[in-house]
């Protein structure tokens, strides 16, 4: 076999190779979408973020904001702690925008949705959403609210 | 009759030697990596026989699985209403699993297979005791290029494997079932993340391809030199690299992707 | 090293396959410059004492000194350069069957030196010349005789001017005339490069034509030695029957077996061969 007629062909395997995974990377996952930016992080406590997981998205109006890093537990409250890291472009949300955890679609992936209140100023790297909801579960679905109020009197108690 | 115990002893004493050899076999290619360097040419032209002749095999069979999985996952996804989500079943089927496993199940079969009869028939016809003589290490002069070899093509024909996978579902998921083109590819952008499944996936394929080249080149240079002894190496190739494939892959899903 | 005129000296070599006893206590001196034949019935095993001089084998006892090193006690890179001045011309030549003859020829210089393609070129075809195969430098090995591709073999084994050589039977398969010249031709490379041959050899005429000292290897152990003329004037029974080809002697044509008799009566039968 010709010397140069292989090298051409390894040359070519190695480009097609590279070729791939340039597109698994670019086209395929969400490198493209992917800002180097770290962004900032805030965090929520929510009774119950069943269903929740690392990497879910965070939105407002149906745009994706950000996702969640970690979720975590609390000893002292009791608590779920959800991290979420959110694009530094987005920096303008409300600080009292509240966080629910929704289900997309019927049987789609849970995600922390934000919606805005009032506030002039606006959440920074640190702080933290008071007002939350959490995964829905019928059962407690009732109970949810007296504990709501509860828990967020706690924790105003704390700082 | 002490017989069916003493065999039992006696072949797990082989396994432990042979395992022992291959060991030493495996030290013995890395300390000679080196004697590459100005060896280059023979990685080249190893690559080509391991590479390039793999690549139809890997191109033909990654497009059909790839399109198997959309068929397949279509059937399924379209009674629950979430057949837009088809692009994140295909991309993550094909990225994390089907493509390092199936394309490192055919590397063994297409390259792994061709590399002990090599060597083998090498040894048989004391080709490598001649090397040998000529005070040429067989260890630097065959099996590493073969080594370095293995272990560039895997990775790449896996990535191949997998693009061409995703291509082939994005066919049939848009231009034959209908799926809604952005909906395709914009759900499996966010469903899968770059370390997560792609490096893990290539970490997979790494793996798998040093472990079949290394068996392959073991079983050549350890097979009894007769026409019989080299092609019974060569099924042991095609079937020992398959079951560590198997067996690897489950224990690298579980460190990767496993929930705690 | 007191005797510097021994280039390869084993002492007390003792090697088995197995249970098979195959050497037992063997002692050769080889010396320097001169061509020494090993002969010896089928299977007493002349190739293994090359690969055990070469370092391929570990005897179980005793020991190989070439050039005033002990091969087996040589750490690999040593027994290497060691290595690049021995050549071994291997029974069935092993050429490399990827290469061609000019390859095959150019291999060992290629590996081992850094000359210019050029002048590879002049000393493959010189030594390919040499063995008569120069119109033969495009053939595969697949395309060679038997005896061809033994001379090829023997063009890569002085490819690299080594000090010494062992040769496995270099004359079976080839033709009176070929054989003429291959005898002559060992003979002017000992003598005008200062080569060490070792000759494997069956064919008695030819190889007492040109050996300086012949060792007679019979049942493990050397039964006689000496130059030619002293072996045929030996009163040694071994060396007799050797020489004369007689069926009858002390050298038995028939490898170890039990009584052909018993053998007969009430050996176990095989099984019909249904593999191949
Ligand atoms: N790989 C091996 N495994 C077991 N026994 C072997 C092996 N190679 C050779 N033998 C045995 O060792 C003995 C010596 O073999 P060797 O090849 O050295 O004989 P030889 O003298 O060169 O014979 P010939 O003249 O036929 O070439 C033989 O009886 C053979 O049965
Ligand atoms: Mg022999």
């Amino acid at each position: 076999m010709n010397t140069r007629i292989v090298e051409i062909w390894v040359g070519i395997f190695i480009a097609a190779g590279a070729a791939a995974l340039f597109m698994l990377a670019m086209k395929v996952s969400n490198l493209a979408t992917y800002t180097n930016d770290e962004g900032y992080t805030i965090t929520a406590k929510f009774e119950d973020a069943s269903g929740l997981k690392e990497r879910s998205p965070v939105a407002m109006a149906g745009v994706r904001l950000g996702r969640v890093t970690d979720i975590r537990f609390d000893n002292l409250t009791l608590e779920a702690i959800v991290t979420m890291r959110i694009e530094s472009k987005y920096n303008t949300l409300p600080k009292d925008t509240s966080a629910s955890i929704y289900t997309a679609g019927l049987l789609g992936e849970k995600y922390v949705g934000l919606e805005p209140g009032g506030d002039e100023a606006s959440l920074k790297q640190g702080d933290r959403i008071k007002l939350t909801q959490g995964s829905m579960v019928l059962e407690k679905l009732i109970g949810q609210f007296v504990s709501q109020f509860l828990s967020d009197d706690s924790s105003d108690k704390a700082k | 009759m002490l017989d069916p115990i003493q065999n039992l002893g006696k072949s797990g004493l082989r396994f432990f030697e042979r395992l022992g050899r291959a060991c030493i076999l495996f030290a013995r290619i890395l300390g000679g990596l080196h004697t590459l360097i100005p060896r280059l040419g023979l990685v080249i032209y190893q690559t080509y026989s391991v590479g390039v002749l793999s690549l139809l095999i890997i191109v033909v069979s990654g497009l059909f699985v790839g399109m198997v999985l959309a068929l397949q996952g279509y059937n399924t996804l379209v009674d629950f209403g979430a057949e837009e989500s088809l692009g994140i079943l295909v991309a993550l089927s094909l990225v994390r699993e089907l493509g390092p496993v199936v394309s490192a199940l055919l590397f063994a079969g297409r390259a792994g297979s061709a590399l002990t009869a090599e060597i083998g028939l090498m040894k048989a016809t004391e080709q490598l005791s001649a090397m040998e003589m000529m005070a040429i290490d067989p260890v630097h002069r065959v099996m590493a290029p073969r080594f370095v070899a293995g272990f560039f093509a895997m990775p790449l024909l896996a990535a191949i494997f997998s693009a061409v996978g995703v291509l082939g579902g994005y066919f049939v998921a848009v231009g034959v079932v209908g799926v809604d083109e952005g909906a395709f590819w914009s759900q499996m952008q966010d469903a899968v993340d770059l370390r997560d499944d792609i490096y893990n996936g290539v970490i997979k394929s790494v793996v798998f391809g040093v472990v079949v080249t290394w068996i392959a080149i073991f079983e050549g240079s350890d097979a009894i030199p007769t026409s019989e002894g080299v092609s019974r190496a060569t099924t042991r190739t095609v079937v020992h690299s398959a079951l560590a494939i198997l067996g690897l892959d489950f224990v690298l899903t579980a460190l990767m992707f496993g929930e705690i | 090293m007191a005797d510097n005129n021994i280039l390869v000296k084993t002492r007390d070599l003792s090697f088995k396959r197995g249970d098979r006893v195959i050497f037992d206590g063997v002692d050769i001196d080889i010396r320097r410059g001169s061509v020494t034949a090993i002969m010896g019935p089928s299977g007493t095993g002349k190739t293994t004492l090359l690969r055990l001089i070469g370092g391929q084998l570990k005897p179980d006892k005793g020991s190989v000194i070439v050039d005033g090193e002990n091969v087996h006690e040589l750490r690999r890179s040593q027994l290497y350069q060691l290595r690049k001045r021995m050549g071994m011309l291997f029974q069935n030549g092993a050429l490399l069957t990827d290469l061609n003859v000019y390859d095959n020829v150019a291999f060992p210089l290629r590996e081992h030196t850094n000359l210019s393609e050029n002048l590879i070129h002049k000393l493959v075809l010189m030594k390919l010349e040499a063995v008569g195969l120069r119109g033969a430098r495009n053939l595969m090995p697949s395309e060679l005789s038997g005896g061809m591709a033994r001379r090829v073999a023997l063009a890569r084994a002085i490819a690299l001017d080594p000090m010494m050589i062992m040769y496995d039977e270099p004359f079976t398969g080839q033709d009176p005339i070929s054989m003429g010249v291959l005898v002559r031709l060992i003979r002017l490379l000992n003598d005008a490069l200062g080569l060490t041959s070792i000759i494997v050899s069956h064919d008695i005429q030819d190889t007492l034509s040109i050996a300086d000292e012949i060792y007679l290897l019979a049942g493990g152990k050397v039964v006689a030695k000496g130059s030619g003329d002293e072996l045929k004037q030996s009163s040694s029974e071994w060396a007799q029957q050797f020489l004369k080809g007689q069926p009858d002697g002390p050298v038995p044509f028939h490898f170890p077996a039990e009584d052909y008799a018993d053998d007969l009566l009430d050996g176990k039968p095989g099984r019909a061969q249904t593999r191949m």
